[in-house]
């Protein structure tokens, strides 16, 4: 499996985001800024929807990375209480089932579904949607 | 310190003009405004010219004439004209020159822009994956402000309406088609919850502004726009801009809050002193958006706003009198100069069949763009 970037998740069974928090003013951030200012600081994994809307046509590339064939996607902001909020794809939820302040869940999705060696990237799933 | 008037402005249709480059757009407007001003090249002491992706605008002197003018190019995102416009006057206002020149172009490729990520100080990832566009913030950002602020789509298609009907009397306007409430709704959706009609595109366009001290204006006998003031800011903490992979959970003020603060104050006037706004509307939610954040309205009166045409060419504040980016797409080098260009035009009272009726004395300009910049100007005759 390989992560479509180095340094965006721990090394854990479950893996959690790891963002930046600022060593003066407590901020956190996401992803983990490559300067002095910010040390890493995992981020829990579950939270509420924030935003959202449905991505309805293929992003140029570069940069996009994404396979040619193209279907449309979900991809929102979740705020992860007390923390940050991140933007990522929303998986495994039907479009019109999106809501502001569902309860979401860290999950890892291939970039390419048809690809079995695909890039993965993080994503938020309902809760228990993976049960 | 001096005012700075408005005394020739110029302009070349926006839309597509296959066979002239952008830079060509830009003579053209410079040739116009100063046949406005009734003043010729040489005259002009200096010049800031913007441009995103159609060359530097300094190399335009090959084309207007080699006078050895002082020539300052302007890079600054969707703020560029913005931007050339605010370093204009302050070289008049210091009392250096008394006649200089703001010129913005643009021409770019069909399609949504095509922004890298090193470019905004981002990782790779963050655009391999496909989060590096435009339409995909706009979305986000207006689906919370609807949620939060009772706004309904029906509200989103109404301001693309109003942009394409005010757009046929401009004849510097790209889409001068009515389209009903109807098809504006039933389009396809481009990124939920706006349809292809509710954004702008990116577009081609030139636009020229020449400003001089008031003694200089009275000189050359031109009715009295003046610029009572020209802002620009970037962003505050807690903001929500183009291309964040996060935001803080701690939500604050945007660029356009202080941008426009400071230009009230400046001017010495409020919101409610204005008669007409040409408020940022690269997507219908942002025109709504921003009439919050510039002040004229309160979060979520835009609903009732909408439905009771209050920002019609003859409501209470006539918003996009030209039909904004929406109906003129966005050169980014030159769109924040058209607004300026159409309040000139609606201040001297020659803006034909979208003329705001009685007698309007100021006008309010605002550009927003990547990654958190905005720039106001406040005019008054």
């Amino acid at each position: 499996m390989r992560i479509i970037a180095e340094g965006l998740l721990t090394d854990e069974s479950t893996p959690r985001l790891i963002g930046g928090r600022n060593r003066t003013t407590g901020r956190i951030v996401f992803p983990c800024p490559e300067n002095g200012d910010y040390e890493p600081y995992p981020l829990q994994r579950t939270g509420t929807l924030w935003s959202y809307t449905i991505q309805r046509y293929r992003p140029k590339s570069p940069p996009y990375a994404g396979p040619d064939a193209f279907r449309p996607w979900p991809v929102g902001y979740i705020e992860l209480p007390g923390e940050v909020i991140v933007e990522a794809r929303l998986a495994n939820v039907a479009f019109e089932d999106i809501a502001i302040g569902m309860p979401l869940e860290l999950t890892l999705i291939p970039l390419d579904p048809d690809a079995p060696d695909s890039v993965i990237i993080p994503a938020f799933e309902p809760i228990g949607a993976a049960a | 310190m001096t005012d700075v008037c408005i005394v020739g402005v110029g302009i070349h249709p926006f839309g597509r003009t296959d066979g002239l480059s952008g830079l060509d757009q830009g003579v053209f407007a410079v040739r116009q405004a100063l046949a406005d001003a009734g003043v010729a090249w040489p005259d002009v002491q200096f010049a800031y010219g913007g441009s995103d992706s159609a060359g530097n605008p300094d190399t335009m002197v090959d084309r207007l004439g080699l006078t050895g003018v002082q020539f300052i190019n302007v890079r600054n995102g969707c703020a560029a004209g913005g931007s050339a416009l605010f370093s204009a006057q302050m070289a008049i206002k210091s009392g250096e020159f008394e006649l200089g020149l703001a010129v913005g172009f643009d021409k770019h490729p069909r399609g949504a822009f095509n922004a890298l990520p090193a470019e905004y100080n981002l990782p790779d990832w963050y655009g391999e994956a496909g989060y590096m566009i435009t339409t995909q913030f706009f979305a986000n950002k207006i689906t919370r402000y609807m949620h939060d602020h009772g706004i309904s789509p029906t509200t989103l298609g109404r301001v693309a309406e109003k942009a394409f009907r005010n757009a046929v009397h401009a004849p510097h306007a790209w889409r001068r088609e009515p389209v009903s409430l109807e098809t504006i709704m039933e389009a396809p959706m481009i990124s939920d919850p706006y349809t292809k009609y509710m954004f702008c595109s990116p577009a081609e366009g030139g636009v020229a502004l020449l400003l001089a001290s008031e003694k200089k204006a009275r000189e050359l006998g031109k009715p009295l726009v003046r610029l009572k003031a020209a802002t620009m800011r970037t962003r505050p903490p807690g903001s929500f801009e183009v291309f964040a992979p996060s935001i803080d959970v701690e939500r604050g003020g945007s660029a356009t809050n202080i941008a426009s603060a400071a230009a009230f104050e400046l001017a010495g006037i409020s919101p409610a002193d204005i008669a007409l706004a040409q408020l940022q509307d690269t997507e219908a939610g942002a025109e709504l958006m921003h009439m919050a954040e510039n002040g004229f309205c309160k979060d979520g009166e835009q609903e009732r706003w909408l439905a009771d045409g209050l920002t019609e060419i003859g409501g209470r504040l006539p918003v996009n009198t030209d039909g904004g980016c929406l109906a003129c797409g966005e050169p980014i080098g030159a769109s924040g100069l058209r607004q300026v260009y159409e309040n000139v035009v609606q201040l001297r009272g020659d803006g034909g069949g979208r003329q705001v009726p009685g007698n309007p004395k100021t006008a309010y300009s605002h550009v927003y763009g990547a990654p958190g910049v905005s720039a106001v100007t406040i005019l008054e005759r």
